[in-house]
């Protein structure tokens, strides 16, 4: 199962889709600001949303997984 | 001049404007999260908990860090750059609580923070804009016809935006929708509003901004230019007084038009206009910054003033003592900001500082010291290492020698690319413009 995981330590900002939503790959799946800068999030491969496990506001460690896709 | 002046700020403008504080006898007063407890800023100045670590909820908290101020009993609050410096509703919400905001007149703030209006104040009062639309544009359909008549590459602006994240640069017309569509979209998810302008995209533009400074009694003089061209996704890197592609004529030219914006726009304090720069000597107004500038130490150098000072005194009612004719731009002064970063991927990279070291002859704004924490919640901003020569040719050379001399340990930085920066010949020729870091800070192929 594919997961979503933040590549540094953050807040996330927004979360732009919803569980059961398909995307696409290269599509932007979160937007997560450390240290002033936000950046986005994207699915590496096509899938659909199964969960998502934060919300805008959670700050999340390197390495936490922000989604799951199946 | 005041007696007790609250620093709603932290790192090494907090540092900065305590030094000030002091230069002019007043008492600093600073407030802090949970996460800079140990910070510098806290332990070396009466200090006061401001609330946890996300900035929201600390120094962005307006109404706990007025209630600090009164509660300490400033009577003036000076809000560095950034976080609450460029609010507005915050300066009032100061002034109504009878403290002095040492900063511009809300109104000023207000009408430079909407771009679209700063845009159509600019031009109204004379100063060159890059040509483009003066409304938000109503939606994609109309957006793509003003596209055509301003010509390609337009950049895409989002009217509430602020950085890097709301602009666009779209090259040419088949990927105007889509660039459109994602501009807005991110905009409505970052600023709260969707709403977007035009602009003419200035080919290999340099960025050049003319600093003000003006009292409340109608004085306003120009402390010449600053280059910051030196950029990456729109943060500066490094910045110079003055700007090598800036004649005295041009200076001249250009403080002339800051000076009389800044008159028409009522401003007092010290405020910062924004150009870009063409090869041909053309200038476009960007945006003004309504606030003290990251990069002032380097018009500091040049000028021998102190901007943060005069802000205090400017605050306390006190008038210009010099003229215009008066100001001296001697040397040239080249500052690099040191950011915690991955040099290799140019991302954030929060750590513990384990060892740092200066090099002696040179100034060094910083708040950090071995064993500093560097949270993710906070600018990735270290410090910013300053160097004076007696013309640029000196201060370039100082830079490689001085750069050569920092010891700094424990996390990721971007000092092996203000290494090459430094010594690439494009930057000793003074042959920069805002793409200049794009073209040489490819990975280093391993």
């Amino acid at each position: 199962m594919p997961e979503i995981k933040a590549h540094m330590a953050g807040t996330i900002l927004d979360i732009p889709v919803e569980v059961g939503q398909t995307v696409a790959e290269g599509q932007d799946v979160a937007c997560l600001e450390s240290m002033k800068m936000q950046m986005f999030i994207q699915a590496d491969e096509a899938g659909t949303v199964k969960l998502i496990k934060v919300q805008p506001g959670d700050f999340v460690n390197e390495g936490d997984t922000i989604l799951e896709l199946s | 001049m005041f007696r007790k002046i609250l620093i709603a700020n932290r790192g090494e403008i907090a540092m900065r404007l305590i030094r000030a504080c002091h230069a002019v006898g007043a008492i600093p007063v600073t407030i802090h999260s949970e996460a800079d407890a140990q910070a510098p800023h806290a332990t070396q100045a009466e200090s006061y908990l401001v609330g946890p670590p996300p900035v929201a909820a600390s120094y962005l908290n307006a109404a706990r860090i007025l209630e600090i101020a009164q509660a300490a009993g400033c009577d003036a609050v000076h809000p560095g750059y950034g976080l609450l410096s460029e609010n507005a509703a915050f300066a009032r919400q100061v002034e109504a609580a009878g403290l002095v905001w040492v900063g511009p007149p809300p109104e000023a703030i207000a009408a430079m923070g909407d771009k679209v209006e700063a845009r159509r104040f600019m031009a109204a009062a004379g100063v060159p804009v890059v040509p483009g639309t003066s409304q938000p544009t109503p939606d994609v359909e109309a957006a793509r016809s003003q596209a055509d008549g301003i010509g390609y590459p337009v950049m895409l602006k989002a009217a509430h935006g602020g950085g890097g994240i709301g602009m666009q640069l779209v090259a040419s017309p088949d990927e105007f929708d889509k660039a459109y569509k994602l501009c807005s979209s991110r905009a409505r998810a970052y600023f709260g509003n969707g709403d977007l302008y035009l602009e003419k995209a200035v080919v290999r533009p340099r960025h050049v901004e003319i600093q003000v400074l003006a009292d409340a009694h109608g004085h306003v003089v120009h402390l010449g230019e600053r280059e910051c061209s030196i950029q990456r996704r729109h943060q500066k890197v490094v910045e110079e007084a003055g700007s090598p592609a800036v004649s005295a004529a041009l200076r001249e030219e250009m403080g002339a038009v800051a000076v009389a914006a800044a008159r028409k726009l009522g401003y007092v304090n010290a405020g910062t206009l924004e150009f870009l720069l063409d090869a041909s000597g053309r200038y476009y107004f960007l945006e003004m910054n309504t606030r003290l500038q990251v990069e002032h130490p380097v018009t500091e150098f040049v000028t021998r003033m102190d901007l943060a000072v005069w802000q205090l005194r400017i605050a306390a009612g006190e008038s210009l003592d010099f003229g215009q004719e008066a100001v001296r731009h001697e040397g040239h002064a080249i500052e690099v900001r040191i950011y915690a970063e991955d040099p290799v991927t140019g991302m954030p990279s929060p750590g513990t500082v384990e060892q740092v070291a200066w090099p002696e002859n040179v100034r060094v704004d910083t708040f950090i010291a071995d064993g500093s924490v560097i949270s993710p919640h906070y600018d990735p901003l270290l410090a910013k290492l300053v160097v004076h020569g007696t013309d640029r040719q000196h201060a370039v050379a100082h830079l490689i020698e001085a750069l050569d001399g920092v010891r700094l340990t424990g996390l990721k930085t971007n000092l092996p690319l203000l290494r090459r920066v430094a010594a690439h010949p494009h930057f000793a020729s003074a042959q920069i413009d805002t793409g200049f870091l794009e073209r040489i800070d490819q990975p280093v192929l391993v």
